[in-house]
């Protein structure tokens, strides 16, 4: 019974929830932020069953109302759609449980619009997820990212502004993709995504399907922070509260990066989209630019927030770039490194929050080795993270780089393969950086002995998360192996 | 079968110490009964795969996929038991050194010092071990995150730049071996260590056999300290002289050419790296590493940097020696992992004795030091002639045997090289113990023999070197069992 | 030639009114005005979609229903465009509502709205 409607349950725990914290929260305001986890909880275990089902049953198509496509909407659960929706629900449930002292001190008694927001934000995210019709797509995005705009704004003094710059940016992308999506309406008369897959590869060269096509990657590549279309995004994750970009920054691009495989890889097919100009190639080249770019402007930081925004940048590079491979390997490099990312980079994230709400601040340059000793737990789940951003094993992020290195192989891509090499090697500047500062005296400026601080660590709503994330990573890269097998079963070609 | 878990048990023994040794941080006798006790049973665990190695045979262990078709597995063939032997005989020796060491010199952080050590042996067995290059990666960027803590030991200005020397020399390595991998599975589907290598059969084109050979060399000739890559090693100095001696003299370099006779020997193969023609970059990086790394040691005046770049010349002797394609050359290389081992640590056991007791670093100080520390300096000489290649010490047999490949392999210039390395060996190791006996030294009264726990190793690895180099085959039949290496893959 | 304008006055218009907005968000310094030049980008996008909701002839009607009797079906224009479009007329004005929030709240911290001075003041 739970299986076949279970897309909508998804989404209905939100919409649910999202009603639940206004209501409970005018009453008590202390209750937004446990109504809100116990809501992501439910959606991360609705996700988990759901996989699961798939793995065994494959993909549930849900008609809304009754009605089939292509006249009505439907959510289609298949592998690609099940696993981005386990990885956000199961991220956001834990940044949400670390969220509640963040929030009582940047955001005090704020804390009702808030969940409320998040909880929107993560409908927005699901249902773009799970819809399989473009315009209702479009709504998703837009739920999401109106309230990922105003979730951003909460903040430091500049955050409003960062989140306006990133407000006319996002919709201008979302309305490029919405022209897109009427483009394609009116060659093929649907907007279902499975029925239009059946008719593109009739259109092989109609101009209409070419620009619609280059639409909606601009539009999406806007969110998903695709070079150069990346501008917002350094400022928007800085400035904003540290629980807000914790649960924006891993989700967010992820989300878009999927609506950019589902119209590349299903909708439009490999060879539709190369059809009238190497598409693949350009999104291919601009990922290796952006991968690059994010890294050399990190190293440049002196602020832990920007970078680790600028890393994002990054890694979503990798991710678009093993899109653009367009073959098996690349693939599950890809999504691999979805999984990978959203753990480490909202493990890193949360860390950061951690310090702030220690220290103050997040500036690298007043690191001190005294905090190996204040806060133990909060450095090793760090250095964890930071580690397998490098990409060392056994830690998940050296297998993600594996399969990527392994499609750009396959392809001959040489170029590729140069960068994601340079590119690891700048990661590691930068993280053991930070990793010298705090676990090394510095020798130069001579500061007061580590063992004079004593243990300050951060309470237990904040350790937990980060540490399950840490010791997921090391999950995730012994386990890879069953996860990847399965990332290769849902390649569609 | 119960011996097939030895491999990894003989990894996790140390893994397994480093909570114990974690938590007796405040009972130092405690931890270091930790150390001990996991070197002694990894020695013995090792001990007990050595007469099925010897034998030829091999003890294979899979564990969990690692990425699908590429399992984490364990293989202790005779080559990879050899080297866990030397590593792990010898690391309980460093043990009881590192005790009088650290204790003698009032190092700080001593807990994460033996913690340190112990991942490091555990990352050292794991490469001696690995079936696979996937593991090898494994084990290897293990490795090279373990000794980090060890290299910065001192956390003063130069130790940090070393250290970061050190892990941008080794990171890189580690891509380029991640990449090259990639591609022999890419073009042979293949990453499973094979006696006879992967690409038999296959005929690859010149340029791709080529790019991957060098993207392997730049990863393992790093470790191995080949020039112009071996920058890392001297840098590395920095650290504690116990963290010298194994690691860098036993532990992280011979892991270095470890890898060159795997990538030779088990994923190209030798026919086939003859037939390309690749060994021959190999016989001209190495003879050049060798000449250039003995006329710089002449130039150095502190004891450790010299004991390095003589460690930079030695390992290239290896590489030289597998580089001939010959099972002779081949069975000198792998002697002389061991013969090397035995002697550059004896030597820098002896310079860390010297700085901790008399806290003297530099080679014009070390006048007349043999009348206050007089086995230290027997123990020196002892290693000196050995290197040099004067029997009959083993160094004196793994030379004898790498010239022999030389000659089996119609070859005469590795020979020369040889030889005139020996008379440059010599030409860096005499004068100081020349100074030591024959010169007067100044302000050495009152001080006497360093701390028995770093003399008593030292003296025994000095008398492992001469035993050895008389009888070969002593207690663990090393001679016959580099014989029968050589031979398998040929 | 002239078809080329013509024929197709109702993309043209679209891409006019879709370049007068982003000139809008592109160079003009106040950032209300940039909002205008959103909500202009918005409105052209809308345009579109009704423009192509006209058709000529017979066309899929997408319930054919005893009950719902429709005949001429020639005569109907596409309904679902135009369903759509409210839809996406709903989003434009909450994107404005929050736009317009974000401005109060801009302001009230820099007393400007002005994108040349805001980034002075914050750098």
């Amino acid at each position: 019974m739970i299986e076949s409607h279970l897309p909508a349950y998804i989404a209905l725990t939100f919409v649910l929830f999202s009603l639940l914290i206004p209501a409970f929260g005018i009453w008590r305001n202390e209750l937004s932020q446990p109504i809100a986890v116990l809501g992501s909880g439910i959606a991360a275990a609705l996700s988990l069953y759901g996989f699961i089902d798939y793995l065994n049953d494959g993909a549930i198509r849900y008609y809304f109302g009754g009605w089939e496509p292509p006249v009505g909407i439907e959510f289609v659960y298949d592998g690609l759609s099940g696993f981005f929706v386990l990885v956000i629900n199961v991220v956001a449930f834990f940044v949400l449980i670390h969220s509640y002292h963040i929030g009582n001190r940047e955001f005090p008694g704020k804390e009702m619009p808030y969940y409320t927001l998040a909880m929107l934000m993560m409908l927005g995210f699901n249902g773009m997820i799970l819809t399989g019709d473009l315009f209702n797509l479009y709504v998703f995005l837009e739920i999401s990212s109106l309230s990922g705009y105003a979730l951003l704004s909460i903040g430091n003094k500049p955050a409003p502004y960062a989140a306006f710059r990133y407000l006319i940016i996002g919709t201008l992308g979302g309305t490029l993709y919405l022209l897109g999506v009427g483009f394609l309406y009116t060659v093929t008369g649907t907007l279902n995504i499975i029925d239009m897959s059946a008719m593109l590869p009739q259109l092989f060269d109609n101009h209409a399907v070419f620009v619609a096509l280059i639409l909606m990657i601009v539009g999406i590549g806007v969110k998903a922070a695709l070079f150069p279309l990346h501008g917002w995004l350094p400022d928007a994750y800085t400035y904003a509260s540290s629980s807000s970009t914790a649960l924006i920054a891993p989700i967010g691009t992820k989300v878009a990066a999927y609506i950019l495989f589902r119209i590349v890889l299903w909708l439009f097919g490999i060879e539709l989209t190369d059809a009238i100009a190497p598409l693949l190639t350009i999104i291919g080249v601009l990922a290796a630019i952006g991968i690059l770019y994010g890294s050399i402007m990190a190293i440049a930081q002196s602020e832990l927030k920007r970078m680790l925004a600028y890393s994002s940048i990054s890694q979503i590079g990798y991710i678009i770039m093993g899109l653009s491979l367009a073959n098996p390997w690349g693939f599950a490099g890809a999504l691999l490194h979805v999984l990978n990312h959203a753990v480490m980079k909202a493990c890193l994230f949360m860390v950061s929050g951690q310090l702030r709400l220690k220290e103050g601040h997040s500036d690298i340059s007043r690191f001190d080795d005294s905090y190996r000793k204040k806060y133990p737990w909060t450095m090793a789940a760090f250095t964890i993270s930071a580690i397998s951003m490098v990409g060392l094993p056994p830690l998940a992020g050296f297998f993600s780089k594996w399969y990527l290195v392994l499609g750009t192989i396959d392809n001959s891509n040489w170029l590729f393969l140069a960068v994601i090499l340079i590119s690891s090697l700048l990661n590691a500047v930068y993280f053991f950086r930070i990793i010298e500062k705090v676990y090394m005296k510095n020798p130069v400026s001579g500061q007061k002995e580590a063992s004079d601080a004593t243990r300050d660590e951060a309470p237990w709503s904040m350790i937990i998360p980060t540490s399950v994330f840490a010791i997921g990573l090391i999950v995730i890269g012994f386990a890879n192996a069953i996860i990847v097998t399965i990332l290769l079963g849902i390649y569609p070609l | 079968m119960t011996l097939t878990y030895i491999p990894l048990l003989a990894i996790l023994v140390s893994l397994a110490a480093v909570i114990p040794i974690m938590l007796s941080s405040k009972k130092p006798n405690l931890r270091e009964f930790w150390t001990i006790l996991a070197g002694v049973i990894k020695f013995g665990l090792v001990l007990t795969l050595l007469p099925g190695a010897i034998e030829g045979r091999s003890v294979e262990l899979h564990l969990m996929d690692l990425a699908p078709g590429i399992p984490l597995a364990l293989n202790a063939d005779p080559l990879g038991v050899f080297f866990a032997l030397i590593a792990s005989g010898l690391w309980i020796f460093t043990s009881f050194y590192s005790i009088g060491y650290v204790r003698g010199a009032g190092e700080h952080k001593q807990t994460r010092y033996f913690a340190s050590f112990a991942i490091c042996l555990s990352a050292t067995i794991g490469i001696a071990f690995s079936a696979n290059l996937v593991t090898f990666i494994l084990f290897y960027e293990m490795l090279t995150i373990a000794t980090y803590p060890l290299v910065i030991h001192n956390e003063k200005k130069e130790a940090i730049h070393a250290g970061r020397k050190y892990l941008a020399f080794t990171l890189t390595a580690g891509l380029l071996l991640v990449a090259a991998s990639a591609l022999v599975y890419h073009y042979t589907g293949s990453v499973e260590f094979t006696p006879g290598g992967l690409f038999q059969g296959l005929e690859l084109p010149h340029t791709s056999m080529l790019v991957i050979f060098i993207l392997f060399l730049g990863a393992v000739g790093v470790k191995a300290g080949i020039m112009p890559i071996h920058g890392w090693l001297p840098a590395a100095m920095a650290a504690p002289t116990p963290v010298s001696a194994l690691l860098h003299a036993v532990a992280v370099v011979k892991s270095g050419v470890f890898a060159v006779i795997r990538v030779v020997g088990y994923v190209f193969g030798t026919d086939v790296l003859g037939a390309y023609g690749l060994n021959d970059i190999l016989i001209v990086l190495a003879g050049s590493t060798i000449i250039l790394a003995s006329l710089i040691a002449f130039a150095q005046d502190n004891l450790k940097r010299r004991l390095a770049y003589s460690t930079v010349g030695h390992l290239s002797y290896i590489v030289l020696g597998v580089a001939l394609l010959t099972p002779l050359g081949m069975q000198g290389g792998i002697m002389h992992i061991a013969a090397h081992a035995t002697m550059k640590i004896t030597l820098f056991f002896c310079a860390g004795a010297i700085y901790v007791n008399l806290h003297r670093t530099e080679i014009s100080n070390l006048n007349g030091i043999a009348k206050v520390m007089p086995w230290t300096m027997a123990a020196f000489t002892v290693g000196s002639l050995g290197l040099a290649g004067v029997p009959p010490i083993n160094g004196f047999f793994s030379k004898w045997y790498l010239a022999l490949g030389s000659l089996e392999g119609d070859m005469l210039i590795p020979m020369f090289i040889l030889i005139i390395s020996g008379l440059m060996n010599a030409g860096y190791f005499f004068p100081i113990i020349h100074r030591a006996y024959f010169k007067k030294g100044e302000g050495l009264e009152g001080y006497g023999e360093a701390s028995p726990l770093m003399v008593v190793p030292l003296v025994l690895t000095a008398i492992l070197s001469i035993l050895f180099g008389i009888f070969p085959n002593l207690f663990f039949g090393l001679f016959d069992l580099a014989n029968s290496i050589a031979i398998s893959l040929f | 030639m002239v078809d080329f304008f013509v024929g197709h006055y109702a993309y043209w218009f679209t891409i006019i009114l879709l370049c007068i907005g982003l000139y809008g968000i592109l160079f003009k310094k106040n950032l209300v005005k940039k909002t205008i030049g959103l909500a202009i980008v918005q409105a052209s996008v809308v345009l579109f979609f009704v423009s192509i909701a006209s058709k000529t002839g017979d066309a899929t009607v997408t319930v054919r229903d005893a009950n719902l009797p429709v005949d001429q079906v020639a005569n109907y224009l596409n309904p679902l465009p135009h369903t759509l479009m409210l839809t996406a007329i709903v989003v434009g004005v909450a994107t404005l509502g929050v736009a317009f929030t974000l401005l109060i709240a801009i302001y009230n911290r820099y007393d400007t709205l002005d994108e040349k001075e805001l980034i002075d003041k914050i750098q």
